[in-house]
């Protein structure tokens, strides 16, 4: 195994430890996955499964919230 | 004894969804100085619903302060809005995401043709909408000023139609007064216009044109003072729906005087 996952977060290179869920990333991040949606692979990750997912190597995640607009 | 008259009358709402609103004015969260002018604007517009837009968590600044923390989505409707996208499967894939970060169902639908006018992608919107619909979105849809494309809107799944007045962010005010008349009378679902209000009595001709509503954005944020003008726009909405609802006089070619000819001394 990896010593790390490498990761794309927001288009971004991010490195992950093994074994870690996506909720363990989003908070790693500094993030309330209350307030997230997510998007791993071009699928949507259920709020209620982001700790029970674990991250892959080459995964592609997208962290959204809402922001002010028209 | 004046206002009893006013007061008797039955409260005035309007329905999309199943969600039964008062306000009949939708404000937009782009474009203000801070969040902070933003929620009072958005008070002072007595808005129930906002429309919001979904993005990339800027992951380098998590502790940046974020609109929920200015205008809670307990108390406003946070109507997720797909600016921006400009194909149908972009758009779907941001209400999705939308709806898993609010949970609700309640969404505008906006897929876009061009930057320079920013005018709807009529083709991707109905494709959009259908799916939309079948997925258990209710979509909202913003939409050209056509009687017809709304009617087929409407049978694709849309639950109001939305037709702009003019480009967004014009502020040029309703164009075309008459394809407006002619969706409100032929539409089953509210018809809200949504885009290219620039100041007060043009959101008053879009109610007295028999609209359920009016959503702006622009107008109120780029005002010189956006909080009088939120509180301007919903003054004009509820003008515009009473003059709508009173019916208003017929139009003469000359002049018939108010005061009584006989007695005239």
């Amino acid at each position: 195994m990896a010593d790390e996952l490498l990761l794309t977060v927001n288009g971004e290179p991010r490195r992950a430890a093994p074994g870690s869920s996506i909720a363990d990333l989003v908070i790693g991040l500094g993030l309330d996955p209350a307030k997230v949606a997510v998007e791993r692979n071009a699928e949507i990750a259920p709020r209620s499964t982001l700790a029970d997912v674990i991250l892959a190597d080459g995964d592609v995640l997208e962290i959204v919230h809402f922001v002010g607009g028209g | 004894m004046i206002d009893s008259a006013a007061e008797t009358l039955a409260p005035d709402t309007w329905t999309v969804a199943g969600r039964t609103f008062t306000s009949r004015l939708i404000v937009g969260t782009g474009k203000y100085k801070d969040f902070a002018q933003n929620a009072a604007a958005v008070a002072a517009s007595g808005a129930e619903i906002v429309t919001v837009a979904v993005r990339r968590v800027n992951v380098s600044d998590p502790k940046a302060p974020m609109l929920t923390d200015f205008i809670d989505p307990k108390n406003i409707t946070y109507l997720p809005n797909t600016a921006g996208c400009f194909t149908a499967d972009d758009a779907i894939r941001t209400l999705r995401l939308a709806r898993e970060a609010g949970g609700w169902d309640l969404v505008k639908l906006e897929v876009l043709g061009e930057a320079r006018t920013l005018y709807p992608d009529m083709r991707e919107t109905l494709k959009a909408t259908e799916i939309l619909a079948k997925e258990g979105f209710a979509p909202m849809v913003y939409c050209v000023d056509d009687p017809i494309a709304a009617k087929q809107l409407e049978e694709c799944g849309a639950v109001a139609v939305m037709p702009l007045g003019a480009p967004i962010g014009s502020g040029l005010g309703i164009q075309n007064k008459v394809t407006i008349r002619l969706i409100v009378e032929g539409a089953k679902v509210p018809v809200l216009v949504d885009a290219g209000v620039g100041t007060a009595s043009e959101a008053a001709v879009a109610m007295e044109l028999g609209c359920d509503g009016v959503l702006m954005n622009t107008a109120i944020a780029e005002a010189r003072d956006p909080i009088r003008m939120a509180r301007a726009m919903k003054l004009a909405v509820a003008a515009g729906r009473d003059a709508y609802l009173a019916g208003r006089m017929q139009i003469r070619r000359y002049a018939d005087p108010s005061s009584p000819l006989a007695g005239l001394i």
